[in-house]
């Protein structure tokens, strides 16, 4: 089999004297949607973190295709293929879809005028319609600015954003935790899009039954170890909710 | 988990009342402007309507618009620019000085000199340059020292007037260049005042650069949601520092064509100058919580005030009421634009 798109080993990460966490293992494989569970302050989110290049673990090792990797920043992370949706959309309101799709990636004019900094909106905003159609997001408009669109509609936007320039393995960190019934259902649809056009999503959600619905494998973490990962149709909610909040560590793949 | 429950309006269109918010934001102002125009030509044509009258006007509004268009620089990124008529100061003592050194004449020498476009070439670099150097340092301490624009700005009005009073020991430099004077402050190209022409320049080249740029589409972003632009791997620093320096050049533009008109440094003459360029760039739709603006927005704004004034004078209404009327006109800006971010947000 190959290697896994991503891999994490006996990653520990201490913020002074708090042992966040201890030795955990996580791996995203192509093609799959990865749910992440845990109680509050099991370490999803600081696990996140370090995966995307927001933070750096304190021990460990992380490889993308089987080739150890260090990121320093997002933008590195970015540059193997892998992305992160922020919790608070990391979205510029007041530009229009387009704009925030290529913000830091602005595609410029050719020649003398891409030189002197003037950009190519008509071919940003082409590629962004495409983008969305790709994906299935249908946006009451393409001109307006971001702060009118419905709170599904901004997700799905930034969404997209990362499926622009993340190949390999996009993190949201509880997309849905805003949002209404409706949209949510929106955005789980976007996200199985996003599996479809090819690129590997890890999602953090308390939703339970949605994780279950919508998730290939899902990964337990509790108190910033691994106690369970199972495979989305072996499991019921009652069995996902007892590891979270009793589950004892799974032994240790050897590294 | 909490599931908030919104209305879903994926679907919707426009609804009727941001198509009315976007009217009223974007495009009254502008409708006032051409009311007050069409007002005053139609009560009094032959004064309001000559060739004389509508040159003054814009060589009046020719300063302030250079201004005003380095305070929508900042205050799109959502900062503010208090210092912008002290560092004009600032800039055109120092250029004024420059070029008497330069030209050989005394300090105290009334007048004109008769320095050449060498020596004037070199008095407006310099005052471009204190200008620059005036917004590196407010612009440092926005953006690295993270201290409050308005706070930052106050403290380099304060800076920039009392040493531009320090170096000239509160005396104005009255001996200007007589080419200076005469082709710049007082000359035109093709029938068009040459402060004008600078203005004009200025202003198409800052629309350009805002508009169609990736500069400044990230202006707009930082102004918006900096953080946003930060995680896109937008150097939001040296953009921050980058846009004060823009706003001190031109205030050092400014600071050469008020030498020129004036033949004299106007050292008491722009404590208003900041109030006077915010409002007018408020008025022009830009928004005091970044993220949006316009260049043409900037030049309707400045045009506003002047004309009214203009129109008061000429009708014979005591000019004071102009000033009643501006801010007023400020307020009501400034609550409509946010009746529009509120109707925005609510989405
Ligand atoms: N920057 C930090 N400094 C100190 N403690 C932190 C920091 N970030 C997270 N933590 C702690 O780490 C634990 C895991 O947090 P987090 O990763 O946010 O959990 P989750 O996302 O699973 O709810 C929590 O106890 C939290 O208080
Ligand atoms: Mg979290």
């Amino acid at each position: 089999m190959d290697a896994p798109l991503l891999e994490a080993r006996g990653i520990h990460k201490r913020f002074g004297h708090a042992h966040v966490l201890r030795g955990v293992d996580f791996a995203v494989h192509a093609g799959e949607i990865c749910a992440l569970v845990g109680d509050n302050g099991a370490g999803k989110s600081t696990l996140v973190k370090i995966l995307s290049g927001a933070d750096a673990p304190s021990a460990g090792t992380i490889s993308v295709e089987g080739r150890p990797v260090v990121f320093a920043s997002p933008a590195e992370a970015q540059r193997h293929g892998i992305a992160t949706v922020y919790q608070d959309l990391a979205l510029a309101p007041d530009l229009s879809p387009a704009d925030n799709i290529f913000l830091g990636n602005e595609l410029m004019r050719r020649g003398l005028a891409g030189r002197l900094g003037f950009l190519d909106r008509a071919e940003m905003r082409r590629r962004a319609t495409e983008q969305f159609a790709r994906l299935g997001v249908r946006l009451r408009s393409n001109k307006a600015p971001v702060s009118s669109l419905s709170g599904g509609q901004r997700q799905s936007v930034a969404i997209s954003r990362a499926a622009m320039w993340a190949d390999k393995v996009i993190f949201m960190d509880e997309p849905t935790a805003a949002l209404g019934v409706v949209q949510t259902a929106r955005v789980i649809e976007l996200i199985r899009q996003v599996k479809q056009a090819g690129i590997s999503v890890v999602l953090i959600s308390h939703n339970m039954p949605q994780v279950i619905e919508v998730a290939d494998r899902i990964v337990v973490l509790r108190l910033g170890e691994n106690v369970a990962e199972f495979h989305a149709g072996d499991v019921d909610v009652d069995r996902l909710i007892a590891a979270m909040t009793a589950g004892t560590p799974t032994a240790r793949s050897p590294s | 988990m909490s599931t908030t429950t919104e209305p879903d309006r994926e679907d919707d269109a426009e609804t009727r009342r941001e198509r009315l918010t976007r009217l009223f934001g974007g495009g009254w102002i502008f409708l006032l402007l051409i009311f007050l125009i069409a007002l005053f030509a139609a009560l009094r044509p032959m004064q309001f309507g000559s060739a004389y009258n509508l040159s003054q006007l814009t060589i009046n509004a020719a300063i302030l618009l250079v201004l005003s268009i380095g305070q929508t620089f900042v205050i799109v990124t959502a900062g503010i620019d208090l210092a912008i008529g002290a560092v004009l100061v600032f800039a055109s003592v120092l250029s004024a000085k420059t070029m008497l050194w330069l030209a050989g004449a005394a300090g105290t020498t009334f007048g004109t000199t008769d320095a050449s476009w060498l020596v004037i070439g070199i008095g407006s670099l310099v005052a471009v340059a204190a200008g620059m150097a005036w917004g590196a340092v407010s612009g440092w301490l926005v953006a690295v020292a993270r201290i409050p624009a308005l706070i930052v700005t106050l403290g380099t009005f304060g800076m920039a007037l009392g040493l531009a009073q320090i170096i000239t020991g509160g005396v104005d430099v009255r001996a200007m260049p007589e080419r200076l004077v005469a082709h710049v402050g007082a000359g035109s190209i093709a029938g068009v005042p040459t402060l004008v022409v600078i203005a004009v320049v200025v202003t198409a080249g800052a629309a350009v650069v805002l508009h169609l740029t990736r500069f400044g589409t990230r202006v707009f972003a930082i102004g918006s949601n900096a953080e946003a632009a930060r995680r896109a791997g937008i150097n939001v620093r040296a953009y921050m520092i980058a846009i004060y320096m823009i706003s001190g050049a031109l205030a050092g533009v400014g600071a050469v064509m008020s030498n020129a008109r004036f033949s004299t440094t106007t050292i008491g003459g722009h404590g208003m100058d900041n109030l006077t360029t915010i409002s007018a760039v408020v008025l022009g739709g830009t928004s005091l919580f970044g993220g949006v603006g316009s260049i043409a927005g900037t030049v309707i704004g400045v045009f506003i005030p002047i004309i009214l004034l203009n129109g008061f004078v000429i009708l014979g209404i005591p000019p004071f009421w102009q000033t009643v009327a501006m801010g007023a006109v400020l307020i009501v800006a400034v609550w409509v634009d946010q009746l529009k971010r509120r109707a925005q947000e609510r989405g």
